[in-house]
């Protein structure tokens, strides 16, 4: 249950528990019985429009952000603009769109640069142990000991503003968060029976990690992931509005939070429409992370059902 | 202050709240927040540059021997009178009897010829050191009478002795001035909270009349957002250079307040790096200036509140001529005059956005305008550090958006080394000779000369005046509704009810 | 337990060294010069060489990290560029509203996020556990800097209750300082009692299931007095780490809530300082705030160790 996570500061959504092994079953009936669990239904569905309305906006929006109309300034709500307009005469509509996707893949690479670097240097601490393990893991207590937002505005602001360098900058921080998780997780299973068995029939522990290890502990990085990609939203939310994440003419909720909060008085609806979307993509991956922690792990479906 | 909200929120602050309340029923009230955007690095308007130091301190604690009024007109100050000697070289200057310093010293010409030396010596760290050029030397007559004499006359010594940068101080407290300001005006320095505010009081012993207020505390509210709650809250009652444009609409329809849309010597303009190609070409300069509709970056960056300029001149000088006819909005000949440039499939270019909503705002309107015309600009917001350091130093830049807020300040466009980068010797010559010249109607037909000179070069894409939106508690007079100097001058201040 | 002190000390001096180098090496790279900016446009070459000179800036990079590191273990912290006052003048006068702020944000967020745990867990799988749970989660996807936004524009605008912005000071106005806290306070504190609350909620439903509450339920205790006697108490330890770095955090982390209310706070201040480049206030109070976090978490090390002698052994 620990972990400093971006922006939040304290996260009650490390995951701790490993989860057991799945029989297997098809995708597809594994969905329906998931759908059952109310957290991942709703979860699941919040998510996809996000994850829908993201795709769209690379081919449609109903309004080109681009193009400036300044004489359509600070419209309120109709049916030409479902959300009004910005001070630039742009739709809120089309730039919520296009700032879904923004928001989302800065959250999203931030999370694979996470995973793609602290899932190998966890799997690495928990099969070799011993000095590297303490190495990786006091490299781990640093980064968590650098308050995150602040080291994370300290880099955009050393490197310059930008989505990449918002990117690194939350993809940093959630490497020690991957790297602690799949050591834990992998230490448990490197204790297992059946993996004292590969040993025994000369399997080295690269192959033992690959076969073995990783997928056992894949549905705990499935939902830490989704956990991370959540806190990376709201991460860049907080980076673009004190102006450090997308900029011009590219948007992102952030940074329609950053130019809407001096027009609250006069165009409540540029704060409102960004600021509904962010609530609703965190909650949708939160619940999601909730859902799929109570499907893969029995023990606080348990406790859930029985209290 | 916020008697009311305290009483309403915080039971244990009654008894103060009342005894608050008893005394300002019985008297005007007399005390004052101003809020400002930049808090100053420190005090001392001798030895910075930065506009937030004259914004506090200037006809406040320091004066002068002379001061800009609110109209732009030469005051005496703490010059009573003077005489020019008929070659227009020596200025002999009668010093008010009776003005003291803030440590209780008195002002004598000994303090003149010493601020004064001080500016123009070789290590001083005077931001305008090319005001007192003109000097060769200071002699104080008597202990009331100072002659200053110059190397040739200069048309603007009165002026450029009015400005902030030329205030009179005390060899004794000169060295702590950055900190502990001590100067001859009608409020002292009574301290510096840092990153809050800075707090004047009343001076006991001003030479000229008392102001009407005790205290006047700055405060340095930075954030648009908060300026706006701020002075809706109550928590400043003046705003005099107010950061959200976009608030100005509801502030003027509430009757609590006054707003007062003024103008300042703030040239708002599209640099432009005129060595680096493809913008050393007068073709792509021009085609710049026909693509961008100033209306619509006035209204969509400034919410209506700025005045359109066809050269680097500010509109409500005399000298001004309106040239905006020559640039006006013209994509399709913008896109002519790029394709005769031999660029007509446009190019890629970066601009370059210091901090100011002017800035940012007004270059995601350019940058979306240049589109149009084939230009495609990158933005890169900097902080001004970094404006500093690669825009204005190193010259590494091709597009930024900028307010040059100096008065009168055409004469950069001469400069060799500018970050322009523009280099035209009939233009240094006519600068050159505006230098000279003291005739008021030659130096009128100069100016002209000059303005149709950058113009005709779109040296940079000129865009509107930086408007000054001014706004206060509805109950206060005496705040200045234009900028000709970077003042909130406070003298003439006062409650009224 | 005198030894695991003590190695866990050792690697707290280490931790923090490696911190120092990060923090010193991160801001060696920063672009822009601050005896520039501190002169203005029109400073002359000399003038800008001779204040760098001043500022030691023009040091060779070791004898600055050394002449640094030993300056901030006798507490001198060296002195602004900006404000050319001691940096631990300029961090005491921050940290009278940052320290009070992160107090009083904790403690409400303490004092919702119990009662509302302790609630959802006696009535755990109830509508209304459902209904607090579901809160919860709205609670800790909202942006804290939104919900201050809509928080002044209600409180501080519209109805005029408390002031906007700004902080009076605790030597004029102890109320009033008191009161321009409120709002922060609680924008800060909301999304960390959501998170709070699960937490602890979980760490109850947790301590439910274990033997001995069996028994005592067995034994006829009150669900109540099961709850407060014996779950809670069981409860506080994964509680209190929650609480410790969620203190860390609000320490470090109100940056973004000091800037809406411009509160003269840490956060503020690093915030300023970064953007004028004022290097030794931004490496030191990163190193100040470093040094807490750590050493928070090496406290509650030690009380894990000293509730639980197991942990002693590992590493």
């Amino acid at each position: 249950m620990r972990g400093l996570t971006l922006g939040y500061g304290v996260s009650d959504r490390m995951v701790t528990v490993v989860s057991k092994t799945r029989s297997p079953k098809t995708a597809w009936s594994w969905f329906i019985h998931a759908m059952r669990n109310r957290s991942f239904a709703v979860g699941i569905t919040v998510t996809a429009l996000v994850v829908l309305m993201a795709l769209v906006s690379i081919v449609w929006t109903p309004y080109d952000i681009t193009k400036l109309t300044i004489p359509d300034r600070l419209q309120g709500p109709s049916l030409t603009h479902l959300f009004g307009t910005d001070h630039f005469g742009r739709d809120l509509f089309s730039m919520v769109m296009e700032g879904s996707r923004n928001s989302m893949s800065v959250a999203l690479i931030a999370v694979g640069v996470g995973l793609f670097i602290g899932v190998p240097l966890g799997c690495l601490a928990a099969a070799k142990r011993g000095w590297l393990d303490d190495v990786l893991m006091r490299g781990a207590d640093v980064i968590f000991a650098f308050p995150a937002l602040l080291s994370a505005i300290m880099i955009t602001a050393i490197f310059g503003p930008g989505a990449i360098n918002a990117i690194i900058a939350i993809g940093i921080f959630n490497i020690p968060v991957f790297a602690r998780v799949t050591r834990g997780a992998a230490l448990a299973i490197w204790q297992r029976e059946f993996i004292l068995a590969a040993r025994a029939a000369g399997k080295s522990a690269s192959r033992i990690t690959v076969e073995h290890i990783l997928p056992n502990i894949a549905n705990l990085l499935v939902v830490q992931a989704t956990i991370q990609f959540s806190l990376g939203i709201l991460a860049e939310a907080g980076l673009s509005y004190v102006g450090l994440g997308a900029q011009p003419p590219s948007t992102s909720w952030g940074r329609m939070l950053a130019e809407a909060q001096t027009m609250m008085g006069i165009a409540p609806q540029m704060a409102l429409a960004p600021g509904i979307a962010i609530i609703a993509t965190v909650l949708g991956l939160n619940l999601l992370g909730d859902g799929l922690r109570d499907i893969t792990d029995p023990q606080t479906e348990n406790l859930a059902a029985h209290g | 202050m916020n008697i009311k909200k305290t009483l309403a929120i915080s039971a244990s602050t009654i008894a103060l709240a009342i005894v608050a309340t008893s005394t300002s029923a019985l008297a005007e009230r007399t005390d004052l927040s101003v809020g400002m955007v930049l808090e100053p690095e420190h005090l001392d308007p001798t030895a910075g540059a930065a506009a937030a130091i004259d914004e506090v301190v200037y006809a406040n604690v320091f004066e002068g021997l002379t001061r800009i009024n609110e109209d732009g007109s030469v005051a005496p100050a703490l010059a009573e009178s003077w005489e020019i000697s008929d070659d227009g070289k020596v200025y002999t200057f009668k010093l008010r009897s009776g003005a003291k310093f803030h440590d209780g010293t008195d002002l004598d010409a000994g303090d003149v010829v010493f601020s004064l030396d001080r500016a123009r010596s070789g290590d001083s760290t005077n931001a305008q050191k090319a005001l007192f050029a003109a000097i060769e030397s200071v002699e104080a007559v008597d202990p009331t009478t100072v002659t200053v004499t110059l190397s040739e006359a200069a048309g603007s010594f009165l002026y450029n002795m009015g400005w902030g940068d030329a205030v009179i101080v005390a060899p004794e407290s000169a060295d702590t001035n950055k900190e502990k300001p001590i100067g001859t005006g009608p409020f002292k320095f009574d301290r510096w909270s840092r990153g809050v505010s800075v707090d004047l009081v009343k001076s006991d012993d001003y030479w000229g009349d008392a102001p009407a207020l005790e205290k006047v505390s700055f405060r340095f509210i930075a954030d648009p957002a908060a300026a706006t709650a701020a002075l809706q809250a109550g928590d400043v009652q003046a705003f005099p250079n107010f950061p959200a444009p976009e608030a100005i609409a509801a502030f003027e329809a509430d009757p609590r307040f006054a707003v007062e849309i003024g103008s300042t010597e703030g040239e708002t303009i599209l640099s432009t790096n005129n060595a680096k190609p493809p913008f050393d070409n007068v073709l792509v300069r021009r085609a710049i200036a026909h693509a961008i509709d100033r209306q619509a970056i006035i209204d969509g960056a400034m919410f209506g509140l700025g005045t359109p300029i066809g050269t680097h001149f500010a509109p409500h000088n005399a000298a001004y001529v309106d040239l905006t006819g020559q640039s006006a909005f013209d994509p399709e000949k913008a896109r002519g005059l790029l394709a005769e440039a031999g660029f007509a499939d446009g190019f890629s270019a970066t601009i370059k956005l210091p901090p100011p909503s002017y800035a940012r705002r007004g270059g995601e309107i350019v940058a979306a305008q240049l589109r149009e015309v084939g230009i495609d600009l990158e933005i890169i917001p900097v902080e001004w550090a970094q404006w500093l350091e690669q825009v204005f130093r190193n010259k590494d830049y091709d597009l930024t958006i900028v307010s040059h807020t100096e008065p009168n300040d055409i004469g950069i466009y001469a400069r060799d080394d500018y970050y322009f980068q523009y280099d035209n010797v009939v233009l240094e010559a006519v600068i050159e000779k505006l230098d000279r010249t003291a005739d008021p109607d030659d130096r009128t037909a100069l100016f002209a000369e000059a303005q149709q000179i950058v113009a005709d070069d779109a040296v940079n894409g000129f865009l509107f005046q930086l408007a000054k939106s001014g706004v206060w508690d509805a109950k206060l007079e005496g705040l200045w509704e234009n900028s000709p100097v970077q003042a909130n001058d406070m003298t003439k201040v006062r409650w009224t009810e | 337990m005198a030894a695991f002190i003590l190695r866990r000390f050792l690697m707290l001096i280490a931790t923090l060294f490696v911190a120092s180098l990060i923090v010193f090496a991160v801001l060696e790279i920063v672009p822009g010069d601050p005896a520039r900016l501190m002169l203005g446009l029109n400073a002359s070459e000399d003038a800008i060489e001779a204040l760098r000179n001043e500022m030691g800036l023009n040091q060779p990079i070791i004898p600055r990290y050394v002449s640094w590191v030993g300056g901030l273990l006798i507490g001198d912290f060296g002195t602004s560029y900006t404000y050319r006052v001691a940096v631990s003048e300029l961090v005491t006068e921050r940290i009278v509203v940052s320290l009070p702020l992160a107090i009083l944000a904790l403690a409400l967020s303490t004092s919702i996020a119990l009662p509302v745990a302790l609630l959802a867990a006696r009535h755990r799988g109830t509508s209304a556990d459902t209904a607090i749970m579901t809160a919860t989660q709205v609670g800790v996807a909202i942006p804290n800097f939104w919900f201050a936004l809509l928080l002044v524009y209600l409180f501080a605008v519209t109805l005029q209750w408390v002031p906007a912005v700004g902080f009076p000071g605790w030597g004029d106005d102890p109320a009033g300082s008191l009161t321009a806290l409120i709002l922060p306070a609680i924008a800060l504190a909301l999304p960390q009692a959501a998170i709070l609350s699960r937490v602890t909620r979980s760490a109850l439903l947790e301590a439910l299931s274990q033997d001995y509450i069996r028994t005592a339920r067995a034994k006829g205790v009150a669900e109540g007095d099961v709850l407060w006697k014996h779950a809670l108490r069981n409860a506080l330890i994964p509680v209190l780490t929650i609480l410790g770095l969620q203190f860390a955090f609000l320490l470090a982390g109100t940056i973004i809530i000091e800037n809406v209310f411009t509160l003269p706070g840490l956060g503020r201040l690093i915030f300023q300082a970064i953007t004028q480049r004022d290097l030794i206030v931004v490496q030191s109070v990163v190193m100040l705030l470093v040094v807490t976090v750590i050493s928070i978490n090496f406290l509650v090390d030690i009380a894990y160790a000293w509730a639980d002698p197991r942990l002693r052994g590992q590493r």
